[in-house]
């Protein structure tokens, strides 16, 4: 039989499992946060169109509207101002294959739960590696930190200094950058930098580092805790946007039974 | 102001007063119709014969008097509308009095009625004019009791009235009314029941205010030899008056028009008011008689209530007043209010006037008063009216 | 002196609801005037420009010269009551329900003689001072009030159906982020409000004052966002039918015209100005008018806060000034809708505000506090319109006397 026909076998007999990464898109859910002066991010919204009813009396719809970051979403290397001449940077660029494939997982929830500004370091990465073997090239790095079962504003965790939540420090990025060439980064938090992000050099070295070499982002993931250290694959497909930076979609991982 | 010319030759006849029902599903059209055909044929007339025609009527709309000539039939040469009220009498009266004189019509028929369906009372007062709509209706005057309570409080304040003083002059309608089988109320009414009324709008209560209803009046105007040749019983019509928005500067109405003209009035009249065998006000609110009583010189301002507490307003008493029972008791039927007191003053007069008869009645006056626009009546008139042979 | 208004018990849930009913609204176009004039709170009759004729009712001509050229003029309110009457019975619904009804005569010191509605304070004969207000109908209606204050005065029942006062009212400010949310809050506590709900967008998100806020006895805060339909649906849903008073004073600003500008920003005005209204409107108004005749604690107002660049555009503030023209011309359809209720519509008209988005107009501006006074003044006139501060004033004034000169003012040419 060939690879496909085994793996629908396996899915439906239970032996692979699909695990849903993704928050509901919901108006309530927080997004970044920036300076006032600042472009905002647009919050999701729904309205009605009709609803069996006299605006159309079999069917129901609504108009949806958002920002290209809102929710759980992807980050084209085109968002950032490092990834602006990147080919095939834009999300209606990127070929499909990058929207499918392996995934490591780096647990890092005790750390987060202990400190909210919690740093992935290269230290974290190595030990990580000593227990489950180098991250392959291209790969998905995941930082888990249970950080999505926060909600509201614990989740966005203000205050007047800023956000706080994990993320990776400039070194950790550069390593899994340069030196493990990964398809890119994903986090539970609202960006893939941490929330005091703008301190490091370069600030925001997430968004920095990663979209500079055309690797992807993954924001607002959850249920990461469901994931194996290594051997999933992840399916993360943006809606192909012209000219798109990124876009909300669902991100689907596939598990071997045996090995979560 | 010049002399006038007196009405010499210009006689009354053929009174007509449709019974009155409280309410009706009937039209304007319809009362109207009855009271000309009524008054047709107390005259022994063809509508053929009449060819002036005078209307007063509140609840016409869409039409006017030109729409009823066709709806009636008629094609009168002369033709007249009266949009004053309660002084609608009178003044179509002076009116086609004149028309006669001078010839521009020979028989002229005077009616006026309304119809009053559950609603038309309301309607009517939605739409009464323009000062009332801007500046009565939305303090709660749903039509003209509140303002003849400020009018009566004043009154009360200013002369020393008491309610029992206007309670009297109701008391003796009603029982000049239980006389007159066309009146809408027939219950006897004590000063005491009077007294104890529901209250409507300070001072005034109950059996202070007209019953609206459904009905119509009518007479007709034409010369004496006319009247003489047909054999009709007729009255003379001795003076008129007429006035319109009189003392406007005046901070509330303690006085109307006939304070302007009543002298005049006696004089063409050649008449004095202890000359009169009866006299019919316009009794919307009994305030108003009293002040008619004053403006037209049978006492002075402010001495009404004293005046009337030692008189007997009944058909048998000393001054007979209202003597069909008024509209306080015989109703008020729209348009046909302005003209009750000339219809009942003119079978007074000849002779016609049945149970309420007064014994040897020969003179009348009659008196009108209409339109509350906004705070007071605008329109009054009055006229004197003599019996003459068959 | 008049009793003073207790706080009513609860409504027996088994008392259907009084259906809203209004005092008679037809009016002649010339007496619109006084409309317009109580709309702001004014006594103004009209005084003939050629003789100085003051007449009433309005018309169109002097009943003394017969000039057609009759302004009208804010007009000396003192005068006499000659004489007064209880009405109680009316073939209108409105006063039906609310009968006995005091109503009187008063002789004015500058002419005419008036029929006036009649404060309970009032002596027959004495010396009274005349005010103009709207009534539910929201026509212009004039009524007689002694000439010196009496304890509890705003507590007489007719001159309660001509305001939209706070006392024992429950009001939703929909807005907690804004500044002018404690101040409106603590201003109609002080006016005897019995509750204030208080809308909070984006819970997840902090901001300075906040527990302050919550603190405050009677005050409670309320997840609301007036720019999510699903939102404002779900609080309308819960307390759309107690919410007597609704004070929309949600407000996004950012300084800069339309070249330049950004889009982003400049829907977000929509959002909120323009669309936010809409959207309470539609979600809080059916349920509003429906409960205009619910006793002593009736729906009885709407207020918006807007800028007073909503009459002619501030360039400096170009998207802005745009989205509060919409949500002008919005709040007058709005008007019309809860008319039926008997409910009043108060548009507070600030001039700029004393805030971040401000930093760069010179002064006067106006604070939170200022709105909040100008807001439970209108509610306790009854009015229509309330401009708040200096520049607001001074916008009205040029805008009333040549619009057009006053955009090519404020779009650049003035010394």
């Amino acid at each position: 039989m060939s690879v496909l026909q085994d793996l629908a076998l396996a899915l439906s007999g239970g032996d692979v499992e699909v695990v849903d990464l993704t928050h509901t898109l919901d108006p309530d859910f927080p997004v970044i946060v920036l300076p006032p002066e600042f472009g905002q991010c647009a919050r999701f919204r729904m309205e009605e169109v009709s609803a069996y009813d006299h605006r159309g009396p079999s069917w129901k719809w609504h108009d949806i509207s958002m920002s290209e970051h809102t929710g759980t979403h992807f980050d084209a290397p085109s968002h950032w101002i490092s990834g602006r001449n990147v080919p095939h940077g834009s999300v209606d660029e990127i070929p499909p294959s990058a929207f499918v494939g392996p995934v490591c997982v780096i647990d890092c929830s005790e750390g987060a739960a202990r400190d909210e500004d919690y740093e992935l370091t290269p230290e974290v990465i190595e030990a990580w590696e000593a227990a489950h073997g180098r991250i392959p090239e291209d790969a998905w790095v995941l930082m888990r930190t249970d950080w999505s079962k926060r909600t509201g504003a614990a989740y966005i965790n203000l205050r007047e200094d800023g956000a706080h939540s994990p993320g990776p420090t400039p070194a950790a990025i550069r390593l899994l950058v340069e030196e493990r060439n990964i398809r890119g980064f994903g986090t539970e938090t609202v960006g893939t930098d941490a929330g005091q992000g703008s301190h490091y050099d370069p600030p925001f070295p997430a968004h920095h580092t990663l979209h500079g070499a055309g690797k992807y982002g993954l924001q607002c993931l959850k249920g990461l805790d469901r994931l194996p250290p290594t051997g999933a694959v992840l399916m993360a497909a943006p809606l192909k946007i012209r000219n798109g930076t990124g876009s909300p979609l669902r991100v689907l991982a596939l598990i071997e039974k045996d090995r979560a | 102001m010049s002399r006038r010319q007196p009405y010499d030759g210009v006689v009354l006849a053929a009174p007509c007063s449709v019974p009155y029902v409280r309410y009706s599903t009937e039209t304007a059209h319809h009362w109207l119709a009855r009271a000309l055909k009524g008054t047709l044929d107390a005259g022994g007339l063809a509508k053929e014969e009449i060819d002036g025609f005078s209307v007063a009527s509140f609840t016409l709309f869409p039409d006017t008097p030109v729409g009823l000539t066709q709806h009636f039939g008629l094609t009168p040469r002369w033709l007249d509308s009266i949009p004053m009220g309660g002084a609608s009498g009178v003044v179509a009266l002076r009116r086609a009095a004149r028309a006669v004189q001078a010839g521009d019509a020979d028989i002229v028929a005077c009616i006026a009625g309304d119809t009053n369906q559950i609603d038309s009372f309301r309607k009517l007062l939605s739409s009464f004019s323009r000062f009332a709509m801007d500046a009565a209706y939305p303090y709660g005057y749903g039509g003209p009791n509140a303002m003849f309570a400020l009018l009566t409080d004043r009154y009360m304040q200013d002369y020393g009235a008491t309610r029992e003083d206007f309670g009297r002059i109701c008391v003796a309608q009603r029982q000049n009314a239980l006389r007159y089988p066309q009146a809408i109320m027939q219950k006897p009414l004590s000063l005491e029941e009077y007294l104890a009324a529901r209250p409507i709008a300070d001072p005034i209560a109950l059996f202070d205010c007209v019953m609206p209803c459904a009905g119509a009046e009518g007479l007709l105007v034409m010369r004496q030899e006319e009247a003489e040749r047909r054999g009709l019983p007729h009255a003379h019509l001795a003076a008129t008056i007429e006035r319109h928005n009189a003392f406007p500067d005046d901070p509330m109405q303690l006085r109307g028009g006939w304070a302007m003209d009543a002298g005049e009035l006696w004089e063409m009249a050649g008449a004095a008011p202890e000359d009169m065998d009866l006299v019919q006000t316009y009794d919307d609110y009994p305030v108003i008689s009293m002040m008619q009583f004053e403006d037209l010189g049978f006492c002075a301002k402010g001495e009404a209530p004293a005046f009337l507490r030692g008189r007997d307003l009944t058909v048998t008493g000393d001054l007979p007043h209202n003597t069909s029972g008024g509209q306080l008791s015989a109703g008020q039927a729209g348009a046909a209010g302005g003209f009750i007191g000339l219809v009942e003053a003119l079978r007074q007069v000849t002779g016609q006037a049945g149970p309420t008869q007064v014994p040897g009645a020969r003179r009348a006056l009659v008196s009108g008063f209409g339109m509350i626009n906004y705070d007071r009546g605008l329109c009054s008139g009055a006229a004197v009216l003599g019996g003459g042979a068959a | 002196m008049s009793d003073p208004l207790s706080r009513p018990s609860k409504k027996n849930p088994q008392t259907p609801l009084r259906v809203p009913a209004l005092p008679p609204e037809a009016r002649s176009r010339a007496a619109m005037g006084l409309t317009a004039a109580a709309a702001e709170g004014r006594f103004a009759l009209q005084h003939c420009a050629e003789c100085g004729a003051v007449q009433y009712p309005p018309r169109d001509a002097c009943h003394a010269c017969l000039s057609v050229d009759l302004p009208w003029r804010d007009t000396d309110p003192a005068g006499t009551l000659l004489a007064d009457t209880f009405v109680r019975a009316s073939p209108n619904l409105y006063f039906r329900d609310r009968v006995p009804w005091r109503t009187g005569t008063v002789r004015l010191d500058a002419g005419p003689s008036i029929v006036v509605h009649v404060h309970g304070d009032c002596e027959r004969g004495a010396r009274v001072r005349v005010i103009s207000r709207l009534d539910r109908a929201g026509q212009g209606v004039l009524m007689a009030l002694p000439m010196e204050e009496t304890p509890n005065m705003a507590d007489d029942p007719q001159l309660r159906e001509l305001t939209a006062d706070p006392k024992h009212r429950r009001i939703l400010i929909t807005d907690a982020r804004q500044d002018t949310a404690p101040a409106l809050a603590r201003a109609l506590l002080a006016a005897g409000a019995a509750e204030i709900m208080v809308g909070e967008a984006e819970g997840w998100r902090p901001w300075p004052g906040r527990e302050r806020l919550a603190a405050m006895e009677g005050v409670s805060l309320l997840p609301l966002d007036v720019t999510d339909t699903a939102s404002v649906e779900t609080l309308a849903g819960e307390i759309g039918g107690k919410t007597d008073i609704l004070i929309n004073n949600a407000r996004f600003v950012r300084p800069g015209g339309l070249l330049g500008g950004d889009p982003g920003f400049a829907r977000q005005e929509m959002e909120v100005a323009y669309f936010g209204l809409m959207r309470l409107a539609q979600a809080f108004g059916p349920a509003m008018r429906g409960r205009g005749s619910d006793g002593v604690r009736s729906a009885v107002a709407w207020v918006n806060i807007l800028s007073a660049h909503a009459l002619s555009n501030d360039p400096a503030y170009g998207t802005f000034s745009a989205a509060n023209a919409a949500a002008l011309s919005l709040s007058q359809t709005l008007r019309a809708d809860l008319r039926p209720g008997g409910l009043r519509v108060l548009n507070v008209f600030a001039g700029p505000t004393e805030d971040d988005w401000h930093q760069a107009v010179p002064p006067p501006k106006v604070t939170g506090g200022a709105i909040a006074r100008s807001v439970v003044e209108g509610l306790r006139d009854g009015l229509e319109e309330v401009f708040c501060g200096d520049v607001a004033r001074d916008l009205r004034d040029r805008w009333r006397q040549a619009p057009k000169v006053l955009e090519r003012e404020l779009t650049g040419g003035a010394p």
